[in-house]
């Protein structure tokens, strides 16, 4: 099974309300995949609801990162870090996830994190996109990383119901395709290893043995070569064989895609404030305005978009 | 008339109301469903003859197994509504989403918006009458009774038949293994007439339409077992 949601706040005065509009909706999706849970949310600027904080505002670059121990010396990997790129870089603690901030390109953050502290995962980098997920039901995760306070334009989430690989953090979703780049998936592809072998021989990483990881890594590399993500997408469609649902999360907004069969259910509503998504119609009930939303379920191997995904 | 309001009755015991195994209400005969929410297997199991409104959307298989009773769904219903039905009547004046009236033995199942893939798959003699269009697949395996789409139908259309009727007034993008078109009698316009007119679509004109079934030649047809269909 699995579940997933996403939410994009078109009326800038709901933005203050994501996440208390968001976390319904993705603990309404605890049925389909109760055993890990994880979301993205997309937001300029510090995290409102850290934990722990080092230094003020800073930057363009925003990097997400997890370790298992919640005590981590955060400081003293964003000092190294901000020593060797010549800038500040401020951190804040949320959780078992730290998001680190920096006058720095993305790429220079990442490239640091795997020369430098390897062991320490990269959840997702860019500069709007943070991503947090973790072992547990949904809303014992949600309430971890203080969901009900984020603020922000849109975010996408996911409930677990592993099939194809280990229960673990780094196996939960969204995964970060690019920079401000993230995928979920409903499904499962029988065809992930030949695509994984053709993706490592152009030079990708993976850090699960998750079918998920491996779209994710797909789109990642189409995009790589120059394709846009509707390009990537349709890409996809062609080379993906097995079932998915998967909704992509970008700076802008989110896409949503189905395999040609539609095996895994979708369905979508939109008003003049928001448009979202989610496996199941019950997730979406309590939005406002739903009464009145245009509501519809997403044909077969048809891209919807918002924004410019 | 006994309104049942699902924001404040756990789904389990508007089941059981509906289904008269409640201490109270079994005399009820009238049941009004309120917040739905997106429920799933909302008045399902329905084995008396009771009308049943649900203002809402609802989730999977509403009214799955009905037997006599009949349910209106003022909304969109998810996956697999009316399933199994057995007979009465289901109508919804939204959408369907995929399995509309799957494996359904008898009854009439009518929705009034689009019906997503996979509509009436192994139906077993229920009838189903869609205003809209069909997604891929509609009629798959199916064995007996009819679906009429006043729209389009997507690929696939009757893969696998057998004995079930298709009435299509617009177009079909493909159609499945082993169905064809077949030729339109006056007496298949009488059913379809009579089947538009249980449907309460009487806009639709009869001669509109041209009918599909199996070419029989897929599964072991022998005309010597005509009876037993």
């Amino acid at each position: 099974m699995c579940g997933i949601v996403g939410l994009y706040l078109k009326d800038p005065e709901l933005r203050g309300k994501l996440g208390a509009f968001f976390g319904p909706m993705l603990a309404e999706m605890t049925d389909r995949g109760p055993d890990s849970a994880g979301f993205a949310v997309y937001r300029d600027g510090a995290s409102s609801d850290a934990g722990e904080t080092g230094g003020g505002e800073t930057g363009a670059a925003k990097a997400s990162l997890y370790d298992p121990d919640e005590r981590f010396d955060w400081a003293a990997l964003a000092q190294a870090m901000g020593d060797d790129l010549g800038t500040r870089i401020a951190w804040d603690r949320v959780a078992s996830h730290a998001v680190l901030r920096g006058a720095v390109r993305a790429k220079a953050m990442r490239d640091w994190l795997t020369a430098n502290r390897p062991e320490v995962r990269v959840m997702s980098t860019g500069t709007s996109l943070e991503i947090y997920k973790e072992i547990g039901l949904p809303a014992d995760v949600m309430a971890r990383f203080g969901v009900p306070q984020m603020t922000g334009t849109h975010m996408i989430g996911h409930t677990r119901m592993a099939t194809e690989s280990a229960v673990t953090t780094e196996g939960a979703h969204p995964f970060n395709t690019g920079e401000d780049l993230c995928l979920v998936h409903n499904g499962s592809l029988s065809n992930h290893e030949s695509l994984k072998r053709m993706l490592r021989r152009e030079g990708l990483v993976f850090q699960t043995e998750n079918d998920s990881e491996v779209a994710a890594g797909y789109l990642a590399w189409r995009l790589s070569q120059g394709a846009s993500l509707t390009e990537a997408l349709e890409a996809g469609l062609k080379d993906f064989d097995g079932f998915y649902t998967f909704t992509v999360g970008t700076r802008e907004g989110f896409a949503v895609i189905r395999d040609p069969i539609a095996c895994k259910p979708a369905v979508m509503a939109e008003t003049d404030r928001w448009v979202a998504m989610a496996s199941e119609f019950r997730a979406l009930a309590r939005l406002p305005g739903v009464e009145d939303a245009r509501v519809w379920e997403p044909k077969p191997a048809t891209i919807y978009s918002w924004g410019t995904a | 008339m006994n309104t049942i309001d699902l924001e404040t009755t756990d789904l389990r015991r508007a089941n059981r109301l509906l289904q008269g195994r409640a201490r109270e209400g079994g005399a009820e005969r009238t049941f009004t469903v309120t917040n739905p929410r997106g429920a799933h297997a909302l008045a399902a199991g329905l084995d008396r003859a009771i009308d049943v409104t649900i203002q809402g959307h609802v989730g999977y298989y509403c009214a799955g197994m009905n037997q006599k009773a009949s349910v209106t769904i003022e909304g969109n219903a998810g996956v697999g509504v009316a399933e199994n039905m057995m007979s009465g009547t289901v109508r919804v004046t939204g959408d369907a989403s995929q399995s509309a009236g799957a494996t359904a033995h008898g009854g009439l199942l009518v929705i009034e918006g689009n019906a997503a893939s996979r509509c009436g798959i192994s139906m077993k003699g229920v009838d189903i009458v869609v205003r809209g269009s069909v997604g891929h697949n509609s009629a798959f395996m199916a064995q007996a009774g009819h679906l009429v789409i006043c729209g389009d139908a997507d690929d696939g259309l009757g893969d696998s038949i057998y004995e079930t009727v298709i009435f299509l007034r617009g177009a079909a993008k493909g159609l499945g293994a082993d169905c064809e078109e077949k030729e339109i009698t006056a007496d298949d316009r009488k059913i379809l007439a009579a089947l538009l007119q249980r449907a309460g679509l009487t806009d639709q004109d009869p001669g509109a339409f041209r009918r599909y079934g199996s070419a029989r030649r897929l599964y072991n047809f022998k005309i010597d077992n005509l009876g037993a269909y």
